[in-house]
Parts: structure tokens; sequence; C-alpha cells
């Protein structure tokens, strides 16, 4: 689950992180309300939405007065603001976080994450951060320090006083340093979180450290004992029929093509994408029906297929096993199109547990399928039944 | 012979009187798995599909000479039954179960480290060994007896290449999935090492996916030993969006790493014969072992 810059920094100040002072505001008299009673003279305000690198984009500006600060929020909220992680349409900003402004001369970069390679916890830190960390880290990778942290011993003051030092800092700022990374690895264990990613931590002009912004993601897998974090999860922020598919024990992805698509298995769905591309096919999603899906959650999944104004034709690809079986899938499928009609090429490869039951129950029920025997068939066959529509 | 389990294998159930765990073991028995008893804690002393409860893992080795488990404990009180199966020095755990917490499985990883034990998943369908030991979820009918080796991220695509090879009329020495999850046990270079060593086995089918750097810790492995067996890859999700989770937790890209392009690129730089798409991945394990 990803949070707002703002939920991070508040959850983060509650560990002794210091951020700027800041107030959310969600119209433009708010923002300026915010500059009164932030005091001072300049103000950054940044726009709230789930995705990096929104500076580039607008989506942060410095202002000195109150009116600029009102005509930024208003330029802002109520617009889809584009950055290289939204995708093209953008996300749309409902809420600008005004924050006094800081003068900086250094800006390092400090991260808390699960270490795929190691299977633990670790700290990465560089003396520059900033919006390009990502590609210029993986063009120069012995730049980013790394320090594996025991989560449950607490990160190593002496290890964590070493790495400050490889940064450049030194006296009060090297202290200061050890203790946010400290409370960042404690906060990492306390609330489950994946990922915590302090970029900038900048050194103000007066000399402390701060946190100029802040990603936070939490473990899904966790919310269960977090029902306080789980409240801070934006639903806005997520696409409405992924949010509905949520609901229905399917992991879904909405794509710009014109193949509905629906698999059992995460890596069975991707490989169903990929050959779909590579035959010069365009998905319309990604739906991977997870193995506990019931009979009518495979039928709101395959409805969302029907309803999908784009989708052209639809590819099934079910191989039966574990607890899924093809004839659920099957008589999910004949439901949703007894409600909603099928007016669209319908390919079904149907495989393993069940498969030959489950081409039984849509022929008796009358839905119109062209069976596959494989899954190269089915990708060429739904191409096809793709392209002829549109011709 | 086939890799880490075989005929002998003993097998306990932990979690074993769940709806999942029933239905799945019940199958393992009727494929012929030595299933000798179960643990749930509390429900020591009764029976389940015939078989004896325990209360603890220890108490179950001790009577049954059990040398597996296979997991199937709800995601909040998991991690806790592979730490008591670690604990115990079990040889082989399994663990079916999803959505464990990461930072539960990191405790794991730990106590794993330097253990008697080894432990494939979570969020694995589990290792089969043809016509002798099935401890898992997977569909068993198409799975055969023969000389290649599959390792997968990924059950339903395990699945889907098990057909594949079937039909060009190979079998199978063991294929086991290691799990979607960010934090696992076993990876690809545990396996093949494994496969390497086991004179039943021909060839290994490498089967990948986005996320994580278990794809490229094997192709540096490989590049390193250069082993005399060939090596089938694919590797899932060359078109899947960045950033986003495709179902599986483990397969979101952190750092712009993981990408499926580099993880193939990686894999043909060490010698594995990459498929050129998922539909082809049988006919390539054939090409492959004819050469």
């Amino acid at each position: 689950m990803n949070l707002h810059e703002y939920q991070a920094k508040a959850l983060l100040s509650r560990y002794g992180v210091p951020s700027p002072k800041g107030m959310l505001a969600e119209s433009a008299a708010e923002a300026a309300a915010a500059t009164g009673a932030l005091g001072g003279s300049s103000w950054a305000v940044k726009a709230q939405i789930h995705a990096g690198l929104r500076a580039d984009a607008g989506g942060i500006q410095l202002v000195a007065s109150p009116d600029a600060a009102v005509k930024t929020a208003e330029g802002l909220l109520g617009r889809r603001l584009v950055t290289p992680q939204t995708g093209a349409k953008g996300k749309l900003v409902r809420a600008v976080y005004v924050e006094e402004a800081v003068g900086t001369t250094q800006e390092l970069y400090l991260a808390v994450l699960v270490d795929r390679g190691t299977g633990g916890v670790a700290l990465i830190a560089a003396r520059e951060g900033g919006n390009d960390i990502e590609s210029r880290m993986a063009a120069a990778p012995e730049k980013l320090l790394r320090l594996p942290v025991d989560l449950e011993a607490g990160l190593d003051e002496q290890a964590a006083a070493e790495l400050a030092g490889k940064l450049g800092l030194e006296g009060g700022l090297a202290d200061q340093a050890v203790a946010v990374m400290q409370a960042i690895c404690k906060a990492f264990g306390e609330l489950d979180a994946s990922l915590i990613e302090i970029n900038p931590l900048a050194v103000t002009s007066d000399g402390a450290l701060t946190a100029l912004d802040v990603k936070m993601v939490l473990d899904d897998n966790a919310l269960y004992r977090h029902q306080d974090l789980a409240a801070l999860r934006d639903v806005e922020e997520l696409n409405p029929t992924e949010l509905e598919a949520e609901r229905f024990a399917l992991n879904f992805v909405q794509l710009d093509g014109d193949i509905g698509v629906m698999v059992n298995g995460a890596g069975l769905a991707l490989a169903t994408v990929d050959l779909l591309k590579q035959r010069g096919g365009e998905p319309a999603d990604f739906m991977d029906i997870r193995p506990e899906a019931s009979r009518a959650q495979v039928a709101e999944g395959f409805g969302l297929l029907l309803r999908n104004p784009n989708v052209k034709a639809i590819l099934v690809n079910i191989y039966g096993g574990g607890i899924l079986r093809c004839d659920t899938v099957a008589e999910g499928i004949a439901a949703a199109c007894k409600a909603e009609g099928l007016r669209v090429p319908l390919i079904v490869r149907a495989a393993g547990t069940n498969g030959e039951l489950a081409r039984k129950i849509l022929m008796s029920q009358g839905v119109p399928v062209t069976f596959a025997g494989s899954i190269g068939e089915a990708a060429s066959l739904v191409v096809a039944a793709a392209g002829k529509e549109a011709a | 012979m086939a890799i880490l389990i075989d005929g002998d294998t003993k097998v306990i159930c932990q979690g074993f009187t769940g709806k999942q765990a029933s239905y799945h073991m019940e199958r393992a028995i009727a494929y012929g798995t030595q299933v000798v008893g179960g643990v749930v804690p509390g429900k020591g002393g009764r029976r389940h599909l015939g078989l004896p409860v325990f209360d603890s893992v220890v108490e179950a080795v001790t009577e049954t000479g059990a040398t597996a488990s296979a997991v199937f404990v709800p995601p909040d009180s998991a991690a806790d039954a592979l730490i008591e199966a670690i604990d115990a020095e079990l040889p082989l755990v399994v663990c079916v179960t999803e959505r464990i917490p990461v930072l539960d499985m990191v405790r794991v990883k730990q106590r794993l480290a330097g253990s008697e034990t080894r432990l494939i998943g979570p969020n694995s369908q589990g290792i089969l060994n043809p016509g002798r030991c099935k401890i898992g979820v997977m569909p068993a009918h198409l799975e055969r007896p023969g000389g290649v080796g599959v390792v997968s991220r990924s059950a339903s695509l395990t699945s889907e290449v098990i057909e594949q090879i079937s039909e060009q009329r190979l079998g199978q020495s063991t294929s086991i999935g290691i799990g979607g999850d960010p934090v696992h046990g076993m990876g690809f270079v545990d396996c093949l090492e494994l496969f390497f060593a086991d004179p039943d086995t021909d060839c290994v089918v490498l089967l990948g996916e986005i996320g994580g750097d278990d794809e490229e810790q094997a192709a540096d492995y490989l590049r390193k030993t250069k082993p005399s067996k060939p090596v089938i890859g694919y590797v899932a999700g060359l078109y899947a969006p960045t950033q986003r989770r495709m179902g599986h937790a483990g397969t979101v890209n952190v750092f712009g790493q993981g990408g499926a392009a580099d993880k193939m690129e990686a894999l043909r730089g060490a010698g594995v014969t990459i498929a050129a798409s998922a539909a082809e991945i049988g006919q390539t394990v054939r090409q492959t072992l004819r050469s």
C-alpha cells in the first residue's frame, strides 16, 4: 500500500525524523491559510499523488507569497499531473501539501527496504540524493552504500556512524544522521513497511538534517495487524476497475489494449500477456484469478472484461490445479455471459483439473466459444479475432 | 532418483485439518506419497484422513520419523509454524501458504541460516517427484518420470510447461516451485546445484518472472560453474508495466532492476537456451536435448 508524502512524514515524525513544518490543503483557500499558520516568507506547494518525479512535472513549486501559494494550489488542484511514473493519463491532484521552504546545502539519499538478494532488511544510502537517483545508481551502483539491518536488535550504532562518515557527515550532523537511520529502521519494523525512502535527506543552511521528501510503502499482507494504518489507504488513487477486481479475489491491472485476458496464476498470466504481444496483439488487462476464487467471483471478473468498451476479443487461459478447477471458471463465465451478453469473440483454453468438463459446461450453456488446445493456438486465435473485429 | 524427495520421504502436514490442507493431502496420499500424520496445536491425539494428529512438530517427528513437512498454516501464524519446523530440524519444509507478511519471512530466513532445513516457498505449489512423492498443490496428471528437472517461480506456468514437456514425450525428474514471494527459502541456484548433482536429471528448465534477482544470481552461478547439463530458460513479464505488483508480491521492480529482458539476457549470456515464447518451451527442451 502506497502512502502520500504527508502521511509518510507524519508517521516518521512519531519516530523523531525531522521534516519541514507543513499542512495539507484541499482548496486554494486552505493553501493560503496554511501559509499564514506556518509562518515564514516562502513555502513549497507539493501535489499529493501516488507517484514520484513530481518536481519536473510542475508538481512541486516554491512560492514567496500567500497569493502565489493560492495561484499555485489553484493550478494544481483538480488537474491531472503527468510524471514519468503516472502513465500518460496522469494522476488527479486532490490535495497539496504546503510546507515551509528550507534552504539546503547538501542532499543525501537514505532508504530502508527488503533486500531480496539476501532475504534481509537493508539500509541504503548515497551522498547524492535527488530526482534521478534510480538512473544514477543504475549507472554507478558502487555509490549506493548498503548496510544490513537486524530489525530485532535494531540498527547497530557503530555501523550507522561509519555509514554517516562515508556520507561525508561529521560532528552533530553525523549524530543526527545516525538518529534518523535508527528511527527509520525502527519505523520499518513496527509499521511492517516494505519501503521507506527519504529522498532527499537534506542538510539545511542552518546545519540540521531534514526529510524533504518521503516515500513509504506498507506491506499489504501485514495490514491485518495494523488497522490504524489500513485507514490511511487512499482508494481514490486506485483505478476503480482494479479496486472492484480486488474484492473478487482477482489480481487485476488495467492495460491499454483491446484483448481482454483472464488467466489463473500470476506467472501464466504474465506469460500469456507476453505471448499476445509477441503475436501482435494488445492486451487490455492483466487478470490473475486467485486459486480460491468462487464461481461468483469469476463471474464478476469476467463481467469487468465484458464491460470494457475497448475489448474486441477475450482470451481465457486456465490451467486447473491447486484448488482452482476449470469447471468453476466455466460456470462463472457462463453466468456472466448470461447476465451481460457476450458481444465479442471468446477464445477459451481450459487444461488441467476438469478442463474437459469446463468445455462441456460452456457448450451446454450455449456460450459461443472457440476452444483452443494450447496456449500458442489460443494466442493466435484471439489476436486474429481482435484484428477481424477492427477491420 | 530425484532431488530432495523420493518414495521414502515421510511427510507430515502442518495445519493438517484445514480445508485446503485436507483437500491436497488427500490427493497426495492417493498419489502414493507417504503421508504419516499432521500437526495442529490443540488437536493432538485426534485422527484426520486416517492419520494421527500431533500438537507439535517435534512430537510428530519423534512419533512418525517424518523427514518433510507440508505447511498449509494461515498467513498470520505461518512464520511461527515454519520456525517450529526449522527448530525441529526437519530436512525439508514446503510452504504453500500465500500472503505471509514479508517481515515475518525475514525472521524465518534468519532462523533458516545455518540450520539443517531446506525451505521451499512460501507461496509455492510444492515439489513433485513423478510417480513417487507429491508435496504441494500442483495437478499431477501430466507429470511422469523422466530426465527434465523443472524449477519455477510460478505454479500455473509450471503446469503449462509440464504439459509442453509431456507433449514432447519427455518426463521430469523433479519439479519444484520456489514460490512467488520476495523473501523465500531455496532459490534457483540451490535447485540448480542439486539438479546438476542428480544422475537422473539430464537438463533443467528454469522458469523465472519479473522482480528480484533470482534469475541474475542463477546466471552468475552458471557462468562460474559452466555445468555440463543444458539449462533451458524462460522469464515471464516481458511486457508487464513496471512499478506494479503483477499478482505475485515478488513481481514489483525496485530501482529499475528485475526486468524480464535483462534477466533473459543475463541467462543467455551464461549459456542458457532461452525459449522464444511461452508456447515454445517444450519444443526448446526437445531441441536442446537433441543437439
